[in-house]
């Protein structure tokens, strides 16, 4: 036993386990954006079920810079006390952090729209999701390649 | 604590009652992610956070802003009122600096 555990604390063996845990612990980018992505959607709408559409999305199919893409974002819902959207994410696929935005709505606004303009630092794909008053989410998302990328890192 | 430039809105001054209309504001901001490195130096993060819109003091816009906010925050978004009203813009970073921005619309 005591030989057993003296060649695990050998130092190769130690430097074997961290080259190992290394590994598994630098997956693809890509992948390491996909948790943090999952991680962003799970923080903004729970474990909620989503359903596609009733979200206008205006974005240019190509950005020629990254760092100014003007989105566009439009609930297909009525603004009234009955029914509104209350809140609305704005997330990227590949961006070095997935956060956009988040916007808190009322029944004050005159439609569940909101302009505004965000960076991309790469091609990639912008996912909205919208809550409503009564506890439902819809999703819709766009793809949009970028010519220069904005400069978040 | 030192506060933002002044941020600039457009806004009717004068709608119809119940007639939808726009509002467009942009502040100057680095919005700086804190990721980016100019000549070998990390640029230290400097994000806008939020921005408020108040009518009559009810909530009627709040957005959290995060990295992919673009530099120099833009928005465009739509209200309707009933009567005349009192507009309040807030906006803060993370610093706590703050601009602010108020607007009488008149309902003719």
């Amino acid at each position: 036993m005591i030989y057993i555990r003296s060649m695990l604390d050998t130092p190769a063996r130690r430097g074997f386990l961290t080259g190992a845990l290394a590994l598994i612990a630098t997956p693809w980018p890509a992948l390491a954006q996909d948790d943090a992505l999952a991680g962003a959607i799970r923080a903004a709408i729970g474990d909620t079920p989503v359903q596609d559409g009733g979200i206008t999305l205006r974005t240019p199919p190509v950005a020629e810079n990254g760092g100014q893409v003007p989105l566009t974002v439009l609930v297909d819902s009525p603004q009234t006390a009955e029914r509104h959207v209350t809140a609305i994410h704005v997330l990227a696929s590949r961006n070095p952090t997935p956060g956009i935005a988040d916007f808190r709505l009322t029944p004050v606004m005159a439609r569940a729209e909101v302009q505004t303009r965000i960076r991309l630092a790469e091609e990639q794909r912008i996912i909205v999701l919208a809550r409503f008053n009564d506890g439902t989410v819809r999703r819709a998302s766009a793809e949009i390649r970028v010519t220069t990328g904005g400069c978040l890192t | 604590m030192s506060n933002l430039n002044a941020p600039r809105v457009r806004i009717p001054r004068q709608v119809r009652a119940g007639e939808t209309f726009e509002i467009r504001t942009l502040i100057e901001h680095p919005m700086e992610t804190g990721l980016r490195q100019e000549a070998g130096r990390t640029v230290p993060r400097d994000i806008l956070t939020r921005m408020v819109v108040r009518v009559n003091g009810e909530l009627a816009l709040e957005a959290a802003l995060h990295n992919g906010t673009a530099a120099n925050p833009f928005h465009v978004f739509y209200l309707k009122l009933d009567r005349s009203s009192d507009i309040e813009f807030t906006w803060t970073d993370e610093r706590g600096r703050e601009a602010r921005h108020s607007a009488r619309v008149l309902v003719a």
